[in-house]
């Protein structure tokens, strides 16, 4: 490949000398983020701080109580608060229209749909907005606002054997089961049957929701911090009955998403107010604000039942999976699906539970489903190669399977045994002695574990627009969504390659939905989708300019849309596959664990930037170390709110409790797809959870199925060395 | 946000004297505690006192070869001292155990001793906490409680105070000194923290309006090998769920003085007494170690949610003294 990096560091608008000779080769080549020295110098805005003129100021007030229904909002006081303009709540707020399904397949979440009624389904639901001149001034009226409820009694305990669970759809099908599993079991050498659970899990991406809405010339004008802005202009031209030609939603640089930053109350409360008052109205979200009303993952409890030969043959396979949602919003947190991708049994049940209480809406999170899916299921694994004296690798090789487990389709690639390999190679799994306890270095006592991961490698329709400039230089417009994963810059080397020029000639516009239905930064498709049609569009202007002699002043524009491309790929399993490995050490006398080392080998596609590529799956990993060791929403039982709901109560890992993590890949090429790229976003923390928890039974000879693994939980849970 | 009223003090007369003017007014230091506390409407002050440029930021020799410390001396200035690190190592490891460098570049020894519990009933005005509103309840007692006291607390509060430094200045008999209208005053530390009992929210024995001044370490010979352990659910950035300062003279495999300290374990930094009788005159092995803690945790009462602390810091007293004795035998 031809290595070119000229240019990149500027960006192209800051490019003074255009680069003459034909280049390509720009994707698979490290290139620093095209918008990095924007963003390290502060000169990259994000929602939150973009100056408009007389621009007022939202804060949303949120209900003490847990379930009942609003008394009165005695609104006379703070309205003579100095600088209060309104204060917006269920008793003055414009009706919105919610029955609809919007680009992702869901009705609107009411916790988003601010004020439309009294019922206050959870703690922390918005009950008013207060808007004032100043963010100071609203924030002071906000917390004066009194509100009183008729409080009723709440119920937040999730736990595994509730009896109001019921299986829930979601985004595939809530239960897949063949063969006899009761048969099977008795038939088997080896049983696992053990239930695991992770907490409550929350985003905590670094910046919070942000939104400005104002009204501009007749259309809805809203400057957010979201991970699709078409997504988000579509439901709020249908929250608020607008033409979609009506509504534009921009979001320029996006410090995090992880899921949560879809439609939230921010964007529809600061519209209402912007309408209500026509001027622009900005809501910034606090961290604790942010606990209740930007989704989290549920709680899951997960129970597996495996069952196999003496060689560690899979004839039996049963995950369920229990998580919760609201009482006003249906989300199940799928993660029984991993199983219908990575094992396959005769005997072979999953199924995905929910059961409805008194708390917030859950969402999408850091790998919904497969996350704490992969805990449970690659957890189990381990314990039943233990079971059967066969090494984890080995056995995971062994139960390989063929095609899909559940859909009988064939994989488009499947090189998860790839990936072992080159990944026990390195990290240097061969001798390792499997016997646990037997590590000791002075109270500390040391163990390796293993996990697979897989992540759906989907797309979703978009559309792109590529414009020759009379300059030379190239303009491409997509609503894509860059939240921090490096998507701007991938998209420009797909770009470069794809018009056959180098990067520093192309112009990356993203971020605004006026640029056409795009794909969502999300389920690790933004990339692939976005790609997609960028490469539609440029493969034809390419071929378009082949024949012109000259450019024209407005330059030459081709559009291109993938919705029907994707609709004729093949139907094939499409999946990132990897190999997980980690060290860690448990102090015996404190109950603490480190993890020492942590490698992840995994099969990707094509891969664009290998600088970023590495620092999303790195960071999944991480937030693997996190989600094992950390990560745990707490609720209170007698309020039914968060205890401890902000950074300092809810603790991700820090840089002290990240060791040396690396990341690298296979080639994992498929002749069949048109981009060949997957989505990376997600699959570094599939599996992570389990290496590390498998490693500390290896470790300790204790198994901890109930995640994170706090210090007092390995003091408690005895063993032989502690 | 309220506003307040904000005054920067140019000397300690005329600090005490601005407090003293407004009934609702606090001393501001490095703020690392005193503004989230504003901001969550924990602390609502009419007037801040700030005391950070107070000429209290420097640390001495006293005569008697102890360490006279100012109050506004930063966490890092102290812990980066060369007379601390030497003479009393315990403090700095403390210091150094806690928060991250840019909160120890701002915060003040003073106050340091006066930061509040990270309960989160405390931290949250939407719940019940006796400390922040007497009367209305603990629910931590019946809730989320497991990093909550197991030492010295009551039915009416189980918060644990969070400082490490603190932890290390228990085991070295510091004393604090304070300024009021009336004059100089001082406290030891062993008196500085009140019993919980029915009042929660009387944390210490400062009078009202009491600007503390510096604290006044004695000459603590065995506090040359000492050591500050702290446990806590991530590598940094947390605060402890138990941690411990030791310091250990052993001569000829005995005991001579041991001075041991506790965090995260009560509502004060907990000065282990009782472990400190058995260890005194006994002979540095860990039989007496387990003995001596032992002793200090009969007097335990966890809740259901915390009894691993008891566990935790028993094998944490056993670690840090085992490590010391091995270092004294060297």
């Amino acid at each position: 490949m031809t290595v070119t990096t000229t240019g990149t560091e500027t960006g192209p608008a800051h490019a003074t000398t255009a680069v003459t000779t034909t280049v390509t080769g720009a994707v698979g080549t490290a290139h620093t983020r095209v918008e990095g020295r924007d963003k390290v110098t502060g000169a990259a805005r994000y929602a939150g701080e973009i100056p408009f003129a007389d621009l007022a100021h939202g804060w949303l007030v949120l209900s003490t109580v847990a379930r009942g229904r609003i008394g009165t909002v005695e609104t006379g006081p703070v309205l003579a608060m100095p600088g209060v303009l309104t204060v917006l709540h269920h008793g003055n707020a414009p009706r919105l229209h919610l029955d609809y399904i919007g680009m992702l397949g869901t009705p609107p979440d009411p916790t988003a749909a601010v004020f439309q009624n009294d019922r206050v389904p959870h703690a922390g639901w918005p009950v008013a907005l207060v808007v004032a001149e100043t963010s100071e001034q609203a924030r002071e009226a906000a917390e004066a606002l009194v509100v009183t409820y008729e409080q009723e009694p709440h119920d937040i305990e999730f736990r595994g054997d509730r009896p109001d669970a019921f299986t829930l759809d979601g985004h595939m099908p809530a239960v897949t089961e063949k063969g006899d599993l009761d048969a099977e079991l008795a038939a088997s050498a080896h049983v696992v049957d053990v239930e695991y659970t992770t907490p409550e899990e929350h985003h905590a991406m670094m910046e919070p929701h942000a939104a400005t809405a104002r009204w501009d010339d007749g259309r809805l004008d809203v400057v957010d911090s979201n991970q699709g802005t078409t997504w988000v202009a579509d439901e709020l031209s249908r929250m608020f009955s607008l033409d979609a030609s009506a509504v534009r939603v921009r979001s320029e640089h996006v410090g995090g998403g992880f899921g949560s930053k879809g439609v939230r109350a921010h964007q529809v409360s600061a519209v209402m107010a912007a309408t209500a008052l026509r001027r622009p109205v900005r809501v910034v979200l606090t961290r604790r604000q942010m606990f209740s009303l930007t989704g989290y993952r549920s709680p899951t409890a997960q129970r597996i039942r495996l069952g196999a030969d003496a060689d560690g043959r899979l004839r039996a396979l049963e995950h369920r999976s229990l998580s919760q949602t609201s009482t006003v919003w249906d989300f199940v947190e799928p993660s029984a699906g991993v199983a219908r991708v990575m094992y396959d049994a005769p005997a072979h049940r999953t199924a995905n539970e929910a059961v409805r209480l008194d708390v917030p809406s859950p969402t999408w999170m850091r790998a919904p489903g497969e996350a704490p899916g992969a805990f449970a299921l690659e957890a189990a694994l381990d314990e039943l190669a233990e079971r059967c004296g066969v090494d984890p690798i080995e056995l995971r090789l062994r139960n390989e399977p063929e095609r899909g487990p559940v859909s009988g389709m064939p994989f488009s690639g499947h090189r998860l045994a790839a990936c072992f390999r080159e990944g026990a190679r390195r990290f240097g799994w061969a001798g390792r002695d499997p016997r646990p306890g037997l590590r000791r270095e002075g109270d500390l006592l040391i163990g390796t574990g293993t996990a697979a991961a897989s992540f759906p490698a989907g797309a979703g329709p978009s559309t792109a627009a590529v414009t020759a400039e009379a300059d030379g230089t190239f303009t491409v417009r997509i609503a894509a969504a860059d939240i921090g994963t490096g998507a701007r810059t991938a998209l420009t080397l797909v770009a470069a390659d794809a018009l056959r020029v180098a990067p520093a000639r192309i112009r990356m516009r993203i971020g605004d939905s006026d640029f056409g239905p795009a794909m969502i930064a999300g389920g690790s498709t933004g990339t692939r989708s976005w790609a997609w049609a960028i490469t539609v569009a440029a493969d034809e202007l390419r071929e378009r300019l082949a024949g012109e002699a000259g450019i024209p002043a407005e330059g030459v524009t081709v559009r291109s849309d993938t919705t029907a491309a994707l609709g004729a790929l093949a139907q094939k399993e499409r999946h990132s596959f990897g190999a997980q490995f980690a060290e860690v050490a448990v102090d015996v006398a404190t109950g603490e664990v480190r993890v020492r080392r942590m490698l992840g080998v995994f099969a990707a596609g094509r891969i664009v930037n290998p600088l970023t590529a590495r620092g999303q799956l790195v960071g999944g990993m991480v937030w693997g170390i996190s989600m094992a060791l950390h990560e745990e929403g707490i609720r209170d039982r007698v309020s039914g709110g968060h205890y401890g709901g902000d950074l300092a109560g809810y603790h991700i890992a820090t840089n002290a409790d990240v060791p040396v993590v690396e990341a690298d890949w296979v080639d994992d090429p498929d002749p069949d797809d048109p981009v060949g790229i997957k989505g990376i976003g997600e699959v570094g923390i599939v599996g992570a959870a389990a290496a590390i928890a498998n490693a500390v039974w290896h470790a300790t000879g204790v198994r901890h199925r109930n995640l994170p693994i706090r210090p007092d939980r390995v003091l408690t849970a005895g063993g032989p060395h502690v | 946000m309220r506003e307040f009223d904000y005054r920067r003090a140019d000397d300690v007369p005329g600090a005490v004297a601005l407090l003293d003017a407004d009934p609702d007014a606090r001393y501001l230091g490095g703020g690392t505690n005193l503004v989230d506390l504003m901001r969550t409407g924990v602390e609502r002050p009419a007037r801040l006192v700030d005391v950070r440029r107070l000429p209290l930021d420097r640390i001495e020799p006293t005569d008697d070869g102890g360490l006279r410390i100012g109050a506004t001396v930063t966490n890092s200035d102290l812990a980066a001292h060369p007379e601390v690190r030497r003479r009393y190592p315990a403090l700095t490891e403390a210091v150094l155990a806690g928060a991250s460098g840019q909160l120890r570049n701002m915060a003040t020894v003073g106050g340091n001793l006066l930061q509040r519990t990270r309960c989160g009933y405390f931290a949250d005005v939407t719940k019940p906490c006796n400390k922040r509103l007497p009367g209305s309840g603990c629910p931590a007692v019946e809730g989320e409680h497991h990093n909550h006291a197991v030492l010295g607390a009551t039915e009416h509060c189980v918060a644990v105070h969070p400082s490490d430094m603190g932890v290390a200045l228990a085991a070295f008999d510091a004393v604090v000194s304070y300024r009021t209208a009336d004059g100089p005053g001082e406290s030891a530390f062993a008196d500085f923290y009140l019993p919980v009992g029915d009042t929660p929210h009387r944390e210490t024995a400062l009078p009202q309006g009491a600007l503390v001044t510096g604290i006044t370490l004695p000459p603590v010979p065995s506090a040359a090998r000492s050591r500050y352990r702290k446990v806590r659910e991530r590598a940094s950035y947390a605060f402890a769920i138990g941690s411990v300062a030791a310091a250990l003279d052993v001569s000829n495999g005995v005991v001579r003085e041991a001075r041991l300290a506790l965090g995260a374990v009560a509502s004060r930094p907990w000065r282990a007494h009782a472990a400190e009788r058995v260890l005194n005159g006994a002979p540095a092995s860990a039989d007496y170690f387990a003995a001596a803690a032992d002793a200090e945790l009969a007097a335990a009462r966890p809740l259901p949610g915390n009894a691993y602390k008891v566990t935790l810091m028993r094998n944490l007293m056993v670690a840090v003294l085992s490590e010391l004795a091995e270092e004294a035998a060297r």
